[in-house]
């Protein structure tokens, strides 16, 4: 990327997303504190933190639903998406899977899929638009990774919570994002699926990068990845799961409680 | 496994039904075997069909929630008595070559600027379209920009609707005021009064409600039609999707003005008059009701639910007039707490349950079936 010009904003080399001193008030109560945070091209990062720490709040400034009063986010080095709204964001390439999951209940698992798939996103499009080959073979694929090819039929309202956080996941992979943002994935999974989620998400990240919040620390564990944890609003500790389990600030205002 | 049959299958049952009645009632009515009155009737009850058709698209399929859509259908109604009108020529109590009648009356020399081009029936028929159509697109355009919504957005619409209501009453507006337009002479050179012209007239109602229902169809299968729905149940998912749902309700509310307002161009010469009471904010909320009655969210309940609510109002006004509001009020509690779903609930219940997984079979047994 050397051919970046000269003075663009960022100017973190070999960054794909970076906070910079972010915060954001409600109602004077700062749920994010000039919170920093850099996230390398290809990285994946296990967020974790007390609740109320402001790890939804860092997703919802990150893909423009929530404005912050003051700090930057830079994406690719080039683009503040605090100048952006949540379409625009998303179509740049960062997609969310959220704490709650939302799936499109009356749509099959299959429509779910195809709504989500990258591509023109406008009316006149999608008036005119027919299930080409190429994409009925993306959805298939996908259909395989998040492991619900047996359900393709099924109403999106009609899946188990553990279903629905995967097909989740799977429209997240059909928007073929750079960045993907998920938010407790594996909350209400029995431990069976949450062991399946680590590896999905493991097999993600080998083409993506990924944020993932997620209080469950033996999934963290499994994840094996640099962890952040946050702590009113801001970083605490950074490292190995080992070095944050360590640090004696974690462990009074988190573990040991 | 052929799609083709299946699609063309189901989509024809309700134009068949439809144009067949027209036709039916049409033909009883020429032969004097019905009444003369219940071609007319029935037209209207039709009409009233294509607005719970538009309404059914926005609310039923965007959940914008239109207490106002009476409005688009008027501005139809309006153009199309603009147009008849002008058929009137020199036949007029005053006989003025050129003036309507309560612009004689008013002491006016000249038509206004907004009257001219009328007379021209393609011209009228564009206006149809053009006037809810533009309306629609300015007032959808600020509303969901600045994402008005949910019981805001209802309250606005209902603003609209009266705020027209209230200036279509001016004298001044030149749009006949309290009186409206009426004492219709023809439409495209054939007496508006003759057996044969309202028979024609109901049929064609037939034909466009048809229409209008296989392009609803197209519309609410088709991709935008599934993102519609997802807006409609999970708006800020579809954002965090990429996806802009101010232009997809834009897109729906546009379309649903233009459909209503050609129902209103349909309903006026058939009623004979079009006063400034079809803004009444009531008309748009009865519309509401027969959608719910017959199935919100399905294409053919509103159609159903508009015939056989008007149907009953017809039976019960003549009876029982002052009985009908309460009627109403208590169908519509009826509906909402008892038959969410409405009429099209209680046949697709015997059709397809609801238990989890039964979808796939369901959708074989369609198949096998349809
Ligand atoms: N829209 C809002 N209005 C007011 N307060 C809010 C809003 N969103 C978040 N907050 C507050 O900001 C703080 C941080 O919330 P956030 O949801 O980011 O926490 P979290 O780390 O995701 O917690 P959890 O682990 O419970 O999901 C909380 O105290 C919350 O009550
Ligand atoms: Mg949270």
């Amino acid at each position: 990327m050397s051919a970046e010009p000269e003075g663009a904003i960022g100017a973190v080399a070999d960054t794909l997303l970076y906070l910079d001193g972010v915060s954001v008030s409600f109602d004077g109560f700062r749920a994010l504190n000039s919170l920093s945070l850099v996230l390398a091209p290809g990285e994946m990062r296990a967020v974790i933190g007390p609740n109320g720490a402001g790890k939804t709040t860092m997703m919802d400034v990150i893909t423009g639903k929530t404005r912050p009063d003051t700090g930057r986010v830079v994406f690719r080095a080039d683009t503040d998406l605090t100048k952006l709204d949540e379409p625009a964001i998303a179509q740049l390439g960062i997609g969310r899977k959220f704490q709650k999951p939302t799936v499109f209940e009356p749509h099959t698992v299959w429509d779910n899929l195809l709504l989500a798939l990258a591509g023109d996103r406008r009316p006149g499009f999608t008036l005119r638009a027919r299930e080409t080959a190429e994409e009925r073979a993306r959805i298939e694929s996908i259909l395989r990774t998040i492991r619900l090819s047996d359900h393709r039929a099924r109403r999106g309202g009609d899946l188990s919570h553990g279903q629905k956080q995967w097909l989740e996941i799977g429209m997240l992979l059909a928007q073929e994002p750079e960045l993907l943002l998920v938010d407790e994935p594996v909350a209400g999974m029995t431990d069976a699926e949450t062991e399946q989620t680590a590896e999905l998400l493991r097999e993600i990240n080998r083409t993506r990068s990924v944020v993932v919040v997620e209080h469950d620390m033996a999934f963290v564990r499994a994840l094996g990845v640099k962890v952040t944890v946050l702590h009113e609003g801001s970083v605490l500790s950074e490292g190995t799961i080992d070095h944050v389990s360590e640090d004696p600030r974690v462990i009074e205002v988190y573990l040991g409680r | 496994m052929s799609p083709a049959p299946r699609a063309l299958a189901v989509p024809l049952a309700v134009p068949v039904i439809v144009t067949g009645t027209a036709v039916l009632v049409a033909a009883l009515a020429l032969g004097g075997v019905a009444p003369a009155y219940i071609v007319s009737l029935y037209g209207k009850y039709l009409c009233y069909g294509i607005l719970a058709l538009a309404v059914d698209l926005v609310w039923g399929f965007g959940g914008i929630l239109s207490l106002g859509h009476a409005a688009f259908f008027a501005l139809g109604g309006y153009a199309m008595g603009m147009y008849l009108m002008r058929q009137i020529g020199p036949r007029g109590v005053y006989g003025d070559p050129l003036l309507p009648d309560f612009m004689v009356f008013l002491n006016w020399h000249a038509l206004p600027w907004y009257w001219h081009g009328f007379s021209h029936f393609p011209f009228a028929l564009v206006m149809v379209m053009l006037v809810p159509g533009l309306l629609a697109l300015v007032f959808g355009y600020l509303a969901f920009r600045s994402r008005v919504s949910g019981v805001y957005l209802s309250i606005i619409t209902q603003a609209l609707t009266y705020a027209l209501l209230l200036a279509f009453f001016r004298n001044d507006m030149g749009f006949g005021g309290n009186n409206g337009l009426t004492d219709f002479k023809d439409i495209l050179g054939f007496n508006i009064e003759s057996g044969r012209t309202r028979a024609a007239l109901l049929v064609a109602t037939g034909v466009v409600l048809s229409l209008q229902y296989v392009l609803a169809r197209a519309v609410t299968r088709s991709r935008f039609g599934k993102v519609l729905i997802a807006v409609r149940d999970a708006e800020s998912r579809t954002r965090f999707l990429g996806y802009r749902p101010e232009s997809y309700k834009l897109v729906i509310w546009v379309l649903s003005a233009v459909m209503a307002g050609i129902g209103g161009a349909l309903y006026v010469p058939q009623i004979g008059i079009i006063n400034p009471g079809e803004f009444a904010p009531t008309n748009s909320i009865e519309a509401v009701i027969w959608v719910a009655v017959g199935g919100r969210g399905t294409l053919a309940g509103p159609i159903l639910g508009a015939v056989l609510v008007n149907f009953a109002k017809t039976l019960l006004t003549g009876t029982l007039p002052e009985a009908w509001l309460y009627a109403l009020g208590f169908l519509f509690v009826f509906v909402t707490l008892v038959m969410p779903k409405g009429l099209m609930g209680l046949v697709r219940m015997r059709r397809r349950d609801d238990v989890p997984g039964a979808a796939a079979a369901a959708s074989a047994a369609k198949e096998a079936t349809g």
